[in-house]
């Protein structure tokens, strides 16, 4: 990787959204009655070109994107059913938004760094972080689970919209450091109201960082829809903060992967942070917990389904004949195995020892932890075939 | 009013009629409209009273709290609902360094009759910031009050209480408590500040409140049965204390256990242990001891019941005073 002069952060910044956007089916319209997002794949599996954000694709690479798309809702469906049966406390599905995470999560490089938020499973796979790690804290085990800087993968945040200044001020190390790496930040259409993405959105401003501020706008923030958070579409924002916002149809996953390619470059060449609107839908409840009906009508997400991220790939594959079928088994066989060994290794994830409560608590020896570990082994070691009750 | 109803209701029950007996009441939070809010607390409020007097807010809880704040300066009376615990956190700066001063600065001229509801606590098997017991971070700070009902009848009574009161009130819901069901009379028996006794006893006071009274209710049966019996107060309000209940209960039994979920380091029982060493030292046959949570963050799910204070706990806890 080149490593670049820090003068780069003083270049001029490219030119924001351009004027004009393609027309492509499905898309909400501004408010000039113009298609109002980037598309490049349309709902019936058509590729359509866009002049900005042009993609070239190996035949290979398509179908590794289709695998991609298949296996993340594989491990998600996978995790909803754990948890119906009792071995996950909770679980956030990414049901129709795995376009947007595994576009974008494909338009980073090795380098780069992703801080998420508790929904972007699909963005972990990208990263080849082990599915296993990310159930360990919906199963109550961990609150984490494994070392960000591995993968480049950042810990799953709750808080909302918190992880955006992470991320920023991470960008800004990068600055400092002179290399041409670049940070994505995802958190959802929610989390936009939120002060800290405010803050987040200035400071990568201001300090000229390469980050990404990818939202994914799935419609919804439990029962609240975008309208209760914002009057104007949400990639528009990134204009009062002096920087380019982009809105990409979110279930297109080439759209995602050619906007996002873009939008890091743009970043990692010193031109300041970008925002992604990612205009997608979440298909499934909130979380596990979530009653869904109680909020929003079924049509809406008929409606939504005929825009499935998989089948229009998999009808732009099979149009063009990418693919045969035994591609589409060995994907489906794939499936299967990541199936069973999700299912597996949840099962036998075993309960941690009760003192992982002190564990970590501080990087130094603390005196309070240390006596109150001690006083906890003893206290428990006194059930120790004793009568316990 | 008359039934057994649970905390849940008892509190819904009491946001309806705060609605109802006063149109400058407004209820405001995320998800409290058409879901009814997380654990339903508002169910069918926004139906009954209208989008204008039950607010489904943006996401962002300093701009829940910092609004509120400006609403009750306009004259309204806001019961803001913070989703979980852990997320009042963004609200913080509004509340400690806004809500709580404002009356002092103002020499008493404007009044901020806002009332926080955060339903708090762990033991319902929840994933990180859904557990955490940040009562200490609130009583520390003058100017708000906090108080938190351990059933269903206080739960509707003191709410309205709160919601009532001039001041700006924290009022902790014990969340995993919220489908226990009780009595709920017809009438506050008692002030919002007064402790209650929740079950008299002779050899050793245990004080707690919130979640943790039933947990005491339960150690002070299972003493009985090796022959103590344990007086347990019910402490109700946070701040302010209800030294007096107290002190009369410890003066009677000559030993005191306070028992929290949050951390024991700097919690609410230092506070009430240095009280009462102060203004009981004499009728003290043992130290005040304490029992709650460890310095350490609120633990995943599958430990936690190593973290709260249990039965067992207690018990422990009532032989190390009477080894003394
Ligand atoms: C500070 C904070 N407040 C409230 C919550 C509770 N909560 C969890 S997810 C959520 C909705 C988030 O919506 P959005 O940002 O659109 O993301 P999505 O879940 O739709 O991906 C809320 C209110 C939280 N986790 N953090």
């Amino acid at each position: 990787m080149t490593v670049k002069s820090t003068t780069r952060a003083r270049k001029k910044a490219a030119p924001a959204v351009p004027d004009t956007l393609p027309t492509g089916s499905g898309a909400p319209l501004d408010e000039g009655g113009r298609p109002d997002l980037v598309q490049l794949l349309t709902p019936e599996g058509e590729r359509v070109e866009h002049p900005d954000y042009p993609l070239s694709t190996t035949p290979e690479e398509l179908r590794d994107l289709y695998r991609d798309l298949v296996l993340v809702r594989r491990f998600d469906a996978e995790a909803t059913s754990l948890q119906r049966q009792g071995e996950l406390g909770l679980w956030a599905s990414l049901l129709g938004q795995e376009a947007a995470q595994v576009g974008s999560g494909r338009a980073m490089r090795p380098g780069d760094y992703a801080f998420p938020t508790y929904r972007e499973h699909g963005v972990a796979w990208c990263r080849d972080v082990d599915p296993l790690n990310l159930l360990g804290m919906f199963r109550g085990v961990n609150h984490g689970g494994w070392d960000p800087n591995e993968k480049n993968f950042h810990l799953y945040t709750i808080v909302i919209g918190s992880q955006t200044l992470h991320a920023t001020g991470y960008a800004m190390g990068i600055t400092k450091d002179g290399t041409d790496d670049a940070v994505i930040a995802y958190f959802g259409d929610g989390a936009s109201s939120q002060g800290d993405v405010s803050e987040a959105f200035t400071f990568a401003s201001v300090y000229n960082a390469p980050v990404v501020f990818f939202c994914q706008n799935n419609q919804w923030a439990i029962s609240e829809p975008t309208t209760n958070q914002t009057k104007i579409p949400l990639y528009r924002r990134a204009s009062g903060f002096g920087f380019p916002g982009v809105r990409v149809d979110g279930n297109d996953v080439l759209a995602c992967l050619a906007v996002t390619r873009w939008a890091l470059d743009h970043a990692r060449s010193g031109n300041g942070p970008v925002l992604i609107e990612a205009f997608t839908y979440r298909m499934g409840a909130h979380t596990t917990s979530d009653d869904p009906t109680r909020y929003r009508l079924a049509e809406e997400t008929e409606a939504w389904r005929a825009k499935d991220p998989i089948s229009r790939l998999k009808a732009h594959l099979e149009r063009e004949g990418l693919a045969d079928e035994e591609f589409f088994a060995s994907v489906e066989a794939k499936s299967e195995e990541l199936g069973l060994r999700v299912r597996e290794g949840v099962r036998s994830m075993p309960d941690p020892d009760p003192t992982l409560i002190f564990d970590h608590v501080y990087a130094e020896p603390h005196t309070l932890v240390d006596e109150e570990r001690a006083e906890y082994i003893a206290y428990a070691a006194s059930f120790e075939g004793g009568e316990n009750l | 009013m008359a039934g057994q109803l649970s905390i849940a209701k008892a509190l819904n029950e009491a946001l309806r009629k705060s609605l109802e007996e006063d149109p400058k009441t407004l209820l405001m939070g995320e998800d409290i409209g058409k879901l009814g809010g997380v654990f339903r607390i508002t169910d069918g409020l926004q139906k009954d009273f209208g989008d204008n007097r039950v607010i489904d807010t943006p996401l962002a809880e300093s701009g829940i709290v910092g609004t509120a704040i400006g609403l009750a300066l306009r004259g309204y009376r806001p019961v803001v609902e913070i989703q979980f615990d852990g997320f009042v956190y963004p609200a913080f700066d509004q509340i400690v360094s806004q809500l709580a001063k404002m009356h002092a600065r103002a020499l008493g001229h404007v009044k901020l009759p806002v009332t926080i509801r955060i339903p708090y606590a762990g033991g319902i098997g929840a994933v990180e910031h859904h557990s955490e017991s940040h009562e200490a971070y609130f009583a520390h700070t003058a100017g708000l009050r906090v108080v938190t009902p351990s059933n269903a009848h206080d739960a509707h009574w003191m709410l309205r209480q709160a919601i009532a009161s001039d001041d700006p009130v924290i009022f902790l819901e014990p969340k995993r408590r919220y489908w226990d069901k009780a009595e709920v009379g017809d009438t506050a028996d008692l002030p919002l500040h007064d402790a209650r006794i929740a079950r008299h006893g002779t050899d050793a006071t245990l004080i707690a409140y919130g979640p943790m009274v039933k947990v005491c209710l339960d150690a002070a049966a299972a003493a009985e049965e090796d022959g103590r019996r344990l007086e347990v107060v019910d402490l109700r309000s946070l701040s302010p204390v209800d030294f007096a209940t107290l002190e009369a209960s410890v003066r009677r039994t000559g030993r005191a256990i306070v028992v929290h979920e949050a951390p024991v380091f700097l919690g609410m029982g230092a506070e009430l242990a240095a009280r009462l060493t102060e203004r009981c030292f004499y009728h003290l046959e043992a130290p005040v001891l304490r029992v709650g949570g460890y310095h350490a963050p609120y633990p995943p799910s599958r430990v936690e019941e190593a973290f709260l204070p249990d039965l067992d706990r207690v018990l422990d806890a009532v032989d190390r005073s009477f080894a003394f």
